[in-house]
């Protein structure tokens, strides 16, 4: 595929994108309105007319691949498609054209939208009130250790300044605690992938705030013992926080709320079917327990009398987290998909997702090192540690090599305990004729990697670009076009 | 089921092969004392006809800007928004795509983020921005947190003057990260250099202010400046992009980094998100920046392409020694902003941010002339003005709604000393017949 010149190089002086109306009231100098001191001397935006921006936007989006253009099995990413009705839907004035500080009164159905979007997401969690307030599932995260910390401030607990991560966990796990001042110290997992929980049981002290669980977790495994490790360290007054990134194995199967987690996020850019837009934006609502609730950032939307109100009267709530009251337009699409397909659906969803994923796995085990058994949730992590001894080709060069077959790799590289890992999640959302193609690729390409090992590791062949040079990228850190000679 | 493919037949061939009988033994690894055995307590399911209607009928129970005149800013703004924008954001090779870690099958992405980077660059005079942050408050809280690293300074002064929700946030964040939020004083309705300038100490690791601020009026900056730089401080100023196709550029004024909230830039008002947190600064500080960034390379044929880069400084690399915790960002709403600056142009975004600023001031003009009406400070302004009403500003709103007109802002609900003014908004979306059925209703 060509190269597609930037939005700058088509630049062209005199062209615009748009006639927008002429002043239609009496015209008066900038210079008089504003004072010339504040006025700036030039504009350096590039000039195109409509026709090159949309030319120009189309091509780049043909050299995109996203959940529409086909199976995308991005592990912990729940790539599932996104139903087109929610697009339809979100567009609607009376759910997009609102600006958030226009009266409560005449915002009654968005906020009947946000109110009984708390209470669903409260009762798929197993938890008592929710904040939609956070953007993301990292904000959340924030979001909910924040509230562990006032807790813990107000129960004379305030000194408590370590989080426990288990060693599978998400980077965003570490990376929260350590924005939030907290140390991090990580716990193993054992030899079954789920957490080691002697050496939990040996971390727990009283200077421990909290466990961060992603259950089932990383590797595609409940953690079976949950229950004995949320009582573990409820017992030192620490508290349990689950990582809800993937929800998508155990919607109405199980709850975080009835495994003794006393908070959690929900991301629903990823269970609840809302696109990713190419890294965002996301959503990422905190479900708590009661005795949490009274902490949850402001504004919460309450029900009076039958009207919907933002409630901001809340002395105990750790403040604010963002602008307003959360992503709206990706809480909504999320909303739209829960009713949907309602309680049975949602549960054939994770029913699904967890036989699709099993298949798979059962697939490709013969040939790819499945480390953690035959028997998955939602997704798995397979290791390309065998092919990488014998022949050189590396999990990476399967990821590239997959694009020739059609496919979107793999997570790579993760979790970090899995030497050569490719994470894999199909979700429910894939025919088995879809999982049959990508497990055929997966065994062609391993065959590949034995008698011509340069088809993988020179890959890929067919995409738009070959192989990306991203050392050069971070040695030379060209961040913006400039015009030659600047 | 539209979104399931498989059959019932797909799915006992399936669980054949896996020796399995049905799905519930492939949760064996579930204790049997936390399986939920009893369906989830929500409605639905509802098919496309029915969840179609359930929408329309919320979407008609509030007042939307296509159906009432707006004249409500404070932070959100009713800005036209071309065609072209949702021409290319509904693309599906866009929309339905990931983070863009698999370069080589991303490039539209990337490029269209690395071409996000530079238009941001252009409008802000800085050297470097970032592909975004969620929104303006918490861009303005993580560049607060960029300098208490860059300085190793745990004091942050920020203008009472800046958004309240912004300083909301800040506050949450200057908490959950040790640090020490100080809110300085407004005089009129600018902010009061001298009890700045008391604040900043050599403690002090950035000195925000906002400009155009919350109030509307533009601050001046070359004096902040050089309060911020002299204790050796960061200055950090939150602009408005759609200003700034007028407004002399935060580079201008030696800021070190520059936040904004980018919805003005093509994105819906949405009560209130998804936005675009805006994010630039000089290039010596990019390895403290947070979020993603692109960077241009080659591949192997040596084609010009794009990646994300620096990645070492985020938290699926770096962990807890990453620059911030963020992973999604807003990137569709990027995308939105990037073909929004690219249809305007050069003349367009200047011609917006002019229109904003004659209607502003024919309508600032044609309100202080009623009585009972006063535009009583005197600062510059772009499209936001503060108003003083003798009857109480709930009654005013109240009146214009009936109209359906959407009034000012209530400052009293944020400013105790401005009870009673109303923070008026006008974009280029207003007609002068709009303004003047404003002041009319205002006269009543």
């Amino acid at each position: 595929m060509n190269v597609e010149p930037t939005v700058f190089e088509l630049s062209s002086p005199g062209r615009v994108g748009v006639n927008l109306p002429v002043s239609d009231v009496p015209e008066r100098r900038a210079e008089d309105l504003l004072g010339p001191a504040n006025l700036r001397d030039d504009l350096p935006l590039p000039e195109v007319s409509q026709v090159d921006v949309i030319r120009h936007y189309t091509r780049l989006s043909s050299m995109n691949y996203g959940v529409d253009t086909g199976f995308y099995p991005l592990g912990s990413c729940t790539m599932k498609y996104n139903p087109k009705i929610n697009e339809e839907i979100i567009r609607l004035p009376g759910l997009s054209e609102l600006h958030p500080y226009q009266d409560e009164e005449i915002s009654q159905g968005i906020l009947q939208i946000l109110y009984e979007m708390q209470r669903f997401l409260g009762e798929i969690g197993g938890m008592d009130a929710v904040t939609l307030q956070p953007a993301a599932g990292a904000q959340g995260e924030f979001t909910a250790m924040m509230l562990f910390r006032r807790y813990h401030e107000r129960v004379g607990e305030g000194h408590r300044h370590i989080v426990i991560v288990p060693d599978s966990s998400h980077g965003t796990n570490p990376a929260t605690a350590a924005r939030c001042g907290y140390e991090v110290i990580k716990v193993p997992s054992g030899p079954d992938g789920c957490v080691d929980v002697s050496a939990l049981a040996e971390e727990l002290s009283d200077q421990v705030a909290m466990v961060m669980l992603t259950n089932p977790n990383t590797l595609g495994l409940f953690e079976s013992q949950v229950n004995e490790i949320s009582r573990m360290v409820h017992d030192s007054g620490a508290l349990m926080y689950c990582d809800g990134a993937n929800m998508n194995a155990i919607l109405g199967i199980s709850r975080p709320g009835d495994t003794g987690f006393d908070a959690m996020h929900f991301n629903l850019h990823k269970t609840f079917s809302a696109p990713h837009g190419g890294g965002g934006p996301g959503s990422g609502p905190v479900a708590v327990k009661n005795f949490l609730a009274q902490f949850l950032p402001v504004p919460v939307v309450v029900d009076r009398n039958g009207g919907y109100f933002l409630d901001r009267d809340r002395p105990d709530s750790i403040g604010r987290v963002q602008s307003f009251y959360g992503n709206v337009g990706v809480i909504v699409k999320a909303y739209m998909y829960i009713l949907n397909l309602g309680p049975e659906g949602l549960k054939a969803v994770s029913e699904n997702a967890v036989l699709n994923a099993n298949y798979l796995l059962n697939k490709i085990a013969p040939t790819y090192d499945v480390p953690y058994g035959r028997r998955c949730m939602h997704e798995f992590v397979a290791s390309a540690k065998s092919l990488k001894a014998s022949g050189g080709v590396r999990a990476l060069d399967i990821a590239k090599r997959l694009m020739d077959y059609g496919f979107h790799p793999p997570t790579m590289y993760f979790p970090l305990i899995v030497p050569e890992a490719l994470m894999i999640e199909p979700t429910e959302t894939e025919s088995r004729e879809t999982l049959d193609g990508f497990a055929e690729a997966m065994l062609a390409i391993a065959e590949e990697a034995q008698s011509k090992p340069s088809l993988a590791t020179a890959a890929p062949h067919s995409a738009a670009r070959a192989r990306v040079d991203e050392v050069r990228a971070a040695r030379e850190l060209v961040l913006r076009w400039q015009k030659t000679g600047d | 089921m539209p979104y399931i493919p498989n059959t019932d037949a797909n799915r006992r061939e399936m669980f054949d092969s896996l020796g399995v009988r049905d799905a519930s033994e492939l949760f064996e690894s579930i204790p049997d004392a936390i399986l939920l055995n009893r369906a989830l307590d929500l409605p639905g399911p509802l098919n496309e006809v029915e969840l179609r209607r359930h929408a329309e009928s919320a979407a008609t129970r509030s007042a939307d800007l296509k159906t009432y005149t707006c004249f409500l800013g404070a932070g959100i703004y009713d800005h036209y928004i071309p065609s072209t924008v949702s021409a290319i954001t509904g693309r599906s090779e866009f929309y339905t795509s990931y983070t863009p870690y698999q370069s080589e099958i991303s490039q539209g992405t990337l490029q269209s983020i690395f071409e996000f980077q530079t238009l941001i660059c252009q409008l802000t005079g800085m050297e470097v921005a970032n592909a975004s942050m969620y929104d303006g408050a918490t861009a303005l809280a993580e560049a607060a947190l960029m300098a208490a690293s860059i300085t190793g300074r745990r004091e942050w002064v920020v203008s009472k003057a800046v958004h309240p929700s912004y300083r909301e946030t800040m506050k949450t964040y200057a908490w959950a990260s040790g640090c020490k939020l100080v809110e300085t004083t407004v005089s009129g309705i600018e902010t009061d250099l001298a009890d700045l300038e008391s604040f900043v100490t050599e403690n002090v690791a950035c000195v925000a202010v906002q400009s155009p601020n919350f109030l509307g009026a533009v601050e001046e900056l070359e004096k902040v400046e050089r309060i911020a730089h002299k204790s050796g401080s960061l200055f950090v100023i939150c602009f408005e992009p759609i200003s700034l196709g007028i407004l002399k550029p935060p580079a201008d004024f030696n800021a070190d980094i520059c936040v904004g909230e980018g919805q003005s830039l093509g994105i819906v008002p949405g009560f209130g998100g998804p936005l675009l947190g805006l994010m630039a600064c000089k290039k010596q500080f990019v390895r403290q920046m947070p979020g993603r960034l692109v960077g241009a390379t080659v591949d192997a044929k040596g084609r010009q392409s794009y990646t994300l880069t620096l990645q070492t400084r985020e938290q699926h690399i770096r962990r807890e020694r990453a620059t911030s915790n963020i992973c999604t960002n807003e990137a569709l709403n990027a995308l939105a902003a990037t073909v929004y600056l690219a249809t305007l142009g050069k003349q367009g975004l200047h011609h917006v941010a002019d229109l904003c600023l004659q209607k502003a001031h024919y309508a600032a003009d044609a309100i202080s002339r009623l009585p009972g009406f006063e535009v009583p400070f005197g600062s510059a302004f772009v499209k936001e003005f503060v108003v003083r009403c003798e009857e109480p500003v709930g009654n005013i709103n109240e009146r214009l709604l009936s109209r359906k007109i959407i009034g000012g802002l209530d400052l009293g609900k944020f400013y105790a000393d401005l009870a009673g003014h109303m923070l008026v908004c006008v974009t280029e979306k207003r007609t002068r017949e709009e303004i003047d059925a404003l002041v009319e209703c205002l006269a009543q």
